[in-house]
């Protein structure tokens, strides 16, 4: 393999906290790898199982819930 | 809307009285009429007078017509009447051929108006202290000087350089920047400001810091030459200590020449080092770190409202009315009354209006109106029309994210109509353009990338509104805070996940679809928790503006920490204003005091709260629409120092408690030592305490008024004496009060020897240890807050590391908590003195009263929604944190059983939506279609799509 493997994670983050939490982290300009696309919930306790499941199905390397 | 603006306008004349002013205001001329200009700038563009501008430190230029800046509110072009070409000499009106609207309108007339109110708020701000006088440092004559205020410009995308940090002199990048700080502020030799302007050490900080993400490449040096660095808001600590373990350099010298560099580029700067040793250094830029000082015209304004200023010209208030002059019904808020940065600013704002909705209490409400928004067009079937609007935020997003091949991606996404780049997406401006889109492509959904929902969407939603759309189908894509700011090294990758993010953006408010606002009832009634100095005050106001309150304080009297000091810092005797106001409180028929009282539970939201109270022996349940939460802190027990052992060994408060009882062997002593920072400002509580520089330094001037004789040292590490405080610095200093500045690693040693007490410090002046004799040694003990694990786990609010309860914004909401309807003042929230404490109880009575003034309010739309799948199973009822959800038996007609959501208890949160395995509630705005189409999106191309 010529090209580093890359993975693609998907974030849910709850609005209230690891949301608030990665706003803040913008503002502190803390530096993390871009591979995670976000997804803001009103709760980590509204992300339905089979969505994740359905996420790695599909391809995802990675899904993070964070609340 | 129920705020009329009279911009360039100015004070004639005040007659009246408290709740019955009129006040004269000269409205100058415009030129141009603000109905008509819409504010597109072909005016400027034509205008061939360029003039110095001066909202850009006079570094760049603008035109005779212009706006002051991008966001300015009117967004309306003026005529400057001093340097346009037609109003001086007669000829041009070029602006009046060019205006598309014919709004230029050069017979407008300077007119007086007159005004009738209530009450007066005075905001006048601050002017930036001006060193052209102080020959030291070359200011004016160096072109590598610049003022604090300047190098913001500079640094500004909007600025004379666009961003692009480069130096007056030859226009390159410079690498090494000096900052020194204390220019016009601590200073009764080259000016008359003795006082400290408290917001330079963290504005010099961030200017720093900031800076490092302007410059590329190796060499860079960012170095702050201070006095004392002053960090001692709200996590200001920590960022200062992360700057020191950052990029910054901090050196603890006054520079006392600036010379010009090599051909006049740079500068050279000399100054002293710790050690004695003179140093002579490069830099090729310094930025003098300027003061704030009162207004120009304060004198006459303070002269047309008959209110007092203090020596140094600001408004003069006393810690117990923090913003109350001497004439009733005329307030000062902001720097006007001293130097202070934004949270106090915003805080003290709403203080203001506190005191103003006390005397206006009784016609609240008569002239009111309310907004109206244009009919809804009907959308909800529509194929979806998406206009995209991507966000430049001046370099903050363009420097990291390409969005221009953003912008480029999203014009080939599915159902986008219309995509634009702007530079600030939140302007005035850009919100009229957005309307303006919307009709003109017939948008139905509307994507923004730009910053966080969390503070911008209400802005947004509002713009929608005006645009005839609901407010709820618009997805805010932050493409900022994170990705921009966290992926600054790695624009390529950043630029494609903003790609993705727009398309998951895309893909998402392409299933949304309008929605309603409820509107519940509000209770019009408060929770105050906590009897000190806020919680009570925050009473009193709320109770003057006519809502009844309970207050309520897990001690058997009240009056929280207040009962142990002695004076505030300007003199004032606590005692017995103390009194008075338990006093009123006690005697208030519209507070409930309830005393021993232990908060056991609590249900609902913002409107309408209700709580059971454990008081002495009984069970009280109570009704609320909002809460103050008061909860005070306290003075910690030192853990070192051999705090103790010894009866002579105290913190603060016990030595202030010896004095009130008149303890002789005080006014005998011959020594007596304070310690600062005792268990503030390290590893385990990396905050400062505020209150302590403050108090040492008021306590050993005491002493020394009681006996001259006696050697009182300080052991500090920064004196921290923000704003006029630096007086009673000074004062200390000049009775003969020793200052030894120590070191966070060379602390202090205590010992007792033969009964006496001894202090060992290095001294930093003679570089020698000495050895200190201390009748009395006393200690700086940290504040640290009461606990409030039960009340966050009640309210589900947060505190942050240290233990103090947070607001919804550092900045720009300050007295607001996360959870709505909550409200925060006094010492839970940090560390304050009394005046502070004080001014955020009234202003959290004032913002408490915005809810309570309206008996019905509506409620964010996103709640759950029972579909006609639920087939009554039950999961979700228990799964429900807020017991929004109930079970129902329709007995009558289908003989089923289904689901009940209650959408005032309801938050929205969607675990019951995870829960159902039949889609038999939804969320609003989060249904499971729209949570699929984002994961869809992230992990497809959409031209499969």
């Amino acid at each position: 393999m010529s090209e580093k493997f890359e993975p693609t994670i998907i974030g849910f983050l709850c609005n209230w906290c690891a949301y608030a939490g990665a706003d803040l982290a913008g503002v502190s300009r803390l530096q993390y790898p871009p591979n995670m696309r976000p997804i803001r919930v009103m709760c980590s306790g509204m992300v339905p199982a089979d969505i994740v499941v359905n996420a790695l199905e599909q391809g995802a390397d990675g899904v993070m819930v964070m609340g | 809307m129920n705020v009329e603006l009279l911009t360039l306008s100015e004070i004639v004349d005040v007659e009246g009285d408290a709740g019955n002013f009129t006040i004269k205001v000269k409205k100058k001329s415009r030129y141009v009429d603000t109905d008509k200009c819409i504010a597109c700038g072909l005016c400027a563009e034509k205008c061939p007078k360029k003039v110095d501008d001066e909202f850009n430190a006079n570094m760049g230029k603008r035109k005779a017509i212009y706006i002051k800046y991008g966001q300015s509110v009117p967004l309306k072009y003026a005529i400057d009447p001093d340097n346009c070409i037609y109003l001086t000499r007669g000829k041009c009106r070029a602006c009046e051929k060019f205006c598309p609207t014919g709004a230029i309108n050069f017979d407008d007339k300077e007119e007086i108006v007159s005004i009738n109110v209530g009450a007066v708020i005075l905001a006048p701000g601050f002017k930036a202290f001006d060193p052209s006088g102080l020959d030291c440092y070359g200011y004016g004559i160096i072109p590598d000087v610049v003022t604090s205020l300047e190098y913001e410009r500079m640094l500004s995308a909007g600025g004379p350089f666009q961003g692009h940090l480069v130096r007056p002199s030859d226009h390159t990048e410079p690498k090494k920047i000096a900052w020194l700080q204390c220019v016009g502020s601590r200073n009764t030799n080259q000016c008359k400001n003795g006082y400290c302007s408290n917001v330079c050490c963290m504005y010099a900080i961030k200017q720093a810091m900031v800076t490092s993400e302007h410059l590329s490449g190796e060499g860079t040096e960012q170095s702050i030459f201070y006095m004392d660095i002053r960090s001692h808001g709200k996590e200001f600590e920590r960022y200062y200590e992360n700057a020191r373990k950052g990029d910054v350099q901090f050196i603890q010298a006054r520079p006392h020449t600036i010379d010009p560099g090599k051909n006049n580029n740079g500068v050279i700067m000399r100054y002293t080092n710790t050690e004695g040793r003179q140093i002579v250094k490069e830099f090729d830029l310094a930025v003098l770190s300027v003061g704030l000082e009162a207004p120009e015209d304060a004198p006459q304004l303070a002269e047309k409202f008959k209110i007092e200023l203090n020596h140094y010209g600001f408004a003069k208030t006393k810690d117990f009315n923090p913003v109350s002059t001497i004439r009733p019904g005329v307030f000062v808020t902001g720097a006007f009354q001293a130097p202070k940065d934004i949270p106090q600013s915003v805080t003290e704002a709403s203080t203001a209006a506190a005191e103003a909705a006390r005397i206006l209490s009784a016609s609240r409400g008569s002239l009111t109106k309310t907004k109206t928004y244009p009919p809804e067009n009907d959308v909800k079937d529509q194929v979806p029309s998406i206009g995209v609007f991507i966000c430049s935020c001046g370099i903050n997003i363009a420097n990291t994210v390409d969005v221009h091949a953003l912008a480029e991606y999203a014009k080939d996404l599915p159902y986008v109509s219309f995509v634009d780049n702007n530079l600030f997406t939140c302007s005035a401006d850009t919100q009229a353009i957005i309307a303006e889109k919307i009709k003109e492509h017939k948008l139905n959904r509307i994507v923004i990338a730009a910053c966080t929902p969390r503070t911008h969407e209400p802005l947004f939603q509002d713009t929608l509104k005006e645009a005839s759309l609901n407010g709820y189908l618009v997805e805010m894509v932050n493409i900022r805070n994170q990705n921009s700011w966290v992926h600054q090294k790695e624009p390529e990758k950043a630029t494609q996940k903003a790609k993705d993010q727009v398309w998951m953006g895309v893909a998402r408010v392409a299933k949304n679809y309008p929605l309603d606002q409820i509107s519940v009832n509000v209770v019009r009634k408060a929770l105050v928790i906590g009897g000190g100095l806020a919680g009570m005050n925050s009473a009193l106001a709320l109770a003057d503006q006519g809502y009844d309150c309970i207050l309520i304080e897990n001690n058997d009297r009240l009056g929280g920490n207040a009962w142990f000091l002695n004076h505030t810092y300007k003199g004032e005797p606590i005692r017995p204003m103390l009194e008075k106001i338990i006093d009123k409180v006690e005697n208030n028929e519209k507070i409930n005091v309830i005393k021993n009282a232990q908060l056991l539970s609590v249900q609902g939201s913002i409107g309408n709260f209700s709580s059971e109270i454990q008081a002495d022996n009984e069970k009280i349940n109570v009704n609320y629409g909002v809460a103050v939460v008061a909860t005070g802190a306290k003075e910690s027990r030192p853990a070192e120092y051999m705090y103790g052992k010894d009866d002579r060994i105290m913190t603060h408060l016990e030595f202030d408690a010896a004095v009130r009882n008149n303890n002789n062997e005080i006014k005998k002593a011959k020594s007596a030592v304070f310690i600062q920072c005792v268990g503030s400002r390290d590893e385990k509580r990396p905050y400062c305490s505020r209150v302590c520089c403050t108090h040492a330094v008021e306590s050993a001037i005491f002493l020394k008024t009681v006996n001259p004789e006696m050697n009182v040292y300080i052991l500090y590490r920064d004196m921290r004496t923000y704003g006029d405080r630096e007086d009673l610095y000074k004062k200390a200093r000049d009775l003969g009060v020793l200052f030894i500045r120590f070191n966070r690693n060379d602390k202090p040693e205590v010992s007792i020897e033969n009964n006496e007490i001894y202090v060992k410090v290095y001294e930093p002046v003679v570089q020698l240890p000495v050895k200190l004799y201390a009748d009395f040694l006393i200690l700086a003990a940290a504040i640290v807050p009461n606990k409030n694990d039960e009340l966050v786990e009640l309210y589900k609010c947060g505190v942050n590391q240290d233990g103090f309860l947070n607001e919804a914004h550092p900045k720009l909401k300050p007295v607001d908590m996360p959870v709505d309807g909550l409200f925060v003042a006094g010492m839970c929230n940090y560390p304050k003195p009394v005046d502070e404490s004080i001014a955020q109880g009234l202003a959290a009575a004032s913002r408490a009263g915005v809810i309570l003034s309206r008996d019905k309010m509506k409620l964010d739309a996103i709640k759950s929604m029972v579909t006609d799948k639920c087939d009554g199973c039950a999961l979700c009822v228990d799964a429900c944190p807020y017991n929004a959800i109930k079970l129902e038996h329709d007995s009558e007609k289908t003989g089923k059983s289904y689901v009940v959501s209650d959408p005032a208890l309801c938050r929205g949160c969607g675990i019951c939506e995870a829960t159902c395995p039949k889609g038999g509630i939804i969320v609003h705005g989060f249904t499971t279609e729209q949570i699929q189409a984002q994961v869809d999106a992230a992990l497809t191309n959409q031209l499969i799509y």
